[in-house]
């Protein structure tokens, strides 16, 4: 009997200072991982959305809460004007969900640019979409208050040759998020000019 | 615990007994994180991390913890230091630990570590186990990199990521597939065995 609660109190004490030294370690390290995460896996396509930005769209971020949904957007300056925000929204594609950054002006609602963060397109077909520059290119100016569709679609995107469910996934997912986008922009401009220099 | 013999405990992890060649253990990172030199070392480092830190604190709870239950205890010492190595390539060298992917958490089972918390540290003292788990961790690093390091050269024409012949070097992939990694492995085996030979 003493042997049981011997072993019951050692292993107990054991899995509880482990359990504390972890949320330690985990809490300490939140929001450094966060930075490294949004750096390395969003941040190219950040970097090629807001480029020609003076300040680091990773660090001037922040986030709106949309219903139940938490937002992230990173805010890009031009010539000392936070006049730009690029956020990530998802489009079905062939494969799964695309991730999808866009790049918004804020006083001009157009679209500045685009760039694909995750996805499992296939690959040398819906996988272009994320360096087929033609197709990324064909999304700049647009304007995000009409539906933004493929050309076979009547719309204006070069579609990826070969790739019509991906064109179309992306397509619809920057439409949709035009929803949130209007939802959200008085905030959005308000906490942008939090950022100006 | 006098001076040679901990010397002796540290160098023994460099030749005598060098993991994964010698105590042919922990051999799943071995093959899978020696496509390159920087992954290989970055896999050596991390378990030398986990080992110190396991093997201090098995020696030193060593006379607290049942024997009934000391594997379940080791595995929750061994589990702490790996999550917390993990969450610390996250916060500092992310792009390593995507490219160690899974096989930072699983040095939870690699057999090295649980084998010295079994076989040295559950009967050592601290001094002793900290100098048997810094040599053991230094001899797989140096196994890892070595490894690497041949597979790196030869399957990519790179060290560290560097060139290291001419454009014209035409890369023997099947050093950086699985298999290569396999052949490596046996031929340094074998060359290791023959230079051990009396």
């Amino acid at each position: 009997m003493r042997d049981i609660i011997r072993m019951i109190v050692v292993l107990a004490v054991l899995c509880a200072l482990s359990g504390g030294l972890l949320a330690a370690v985990k809490s300490g390290t939140a929001e450094k991982i966060e930075y490294q995460q949004l750096k390395f896996v969003k941040g190219p396509a950040i970097k090629e959305i807001l480029k020609g930005c003076s300040n680091d769209p990773i660090v001037d971020r922040f986030k709106l809460q949309d219903g139940d949904v938490e937002r992230s957007f990173f805010v890009g300056v031009f010539d000392g004007k936070p006049n730009s925000v690029a956020y990530e929204t998802f489009g079905k594609g062939f494969g799964g969900p695309i991730g999808i950054m866009v790049g918004v002006n804020l006083e001009t609602d157009k679209v500045i640019g685009m760039g694909v963060t995750t996805h499992s397109e296939t690959p040398g077909l819906g996988a272009r979409a994320k360096t087929d520059e033609t197709f990324k290119g064909s999304f700049k100016g647009l304007s995000i208050n009409e539906p933004v569709k493929v050309k076979t679609d009547g719309g204006e995107v070069d579609a990826v040759t070969g790739a019509t469910i991906t064109s179309r996934g992306v397509c619809a997912g920057i439409t949709e998020s035009a929803e949130f986008y209007k939802r959200l922009k008085p905030q959005i401009v308000e906490k942008a000019k939090a950022f100006a220099k | 615990m006098s001076e040679t013999s901990l010397v002796q405990e540290f160098t023994k992890g460099l030749w005598e007994e060098i993991p994964p060649f010698r105590l042919v253990l922990g051999l799943c990172p071995t093959l899978a994180v020696t496509k390159s030199v920087e992954t290989g070392i970055g896999m050596g480092l991390a378990l030398t991390f986990v080992l110190v830190c396991s093997n201090i604190l098995v020696s030193a709870l060593r006379k607290i913890i049942p024997s009934k239950v000391r594997i379940a205890c080791f595995i929750v010492i061994i589990a702490t230091f790996v999550v917390v190595v993990e969450l610390s390539m996250q916060a500092f060298a992310y792009p390593l630990f995507l490219k160690l992917g899974i096989f930072i958490p699983l040095i939870v089972v690699n057999c090295i570590v649980l084998g010295r918390a079994e076989a040295f540290a559950s009967k050592n003292g601290v001094g002793a186990s900290i100098a048997d788990g810094l040599g053991m961790g230094l001899g797989f690093t140096i196994s890892l990199s070595v490894l690497g390091s041949i597979r790196e050269i030869f399957g990519a024409g790179m060290w560290y990521g560097k060139e290291v012949f001419g454009a014209s070097f035409q890369p023997f992939t099947f050093m950086v597939e699985a298999p290569g990694a396999f052949v490596c492995l046996g031929l340094l085996l074998a060359i290791m065995n023959l230079a051990g030979k009396k």
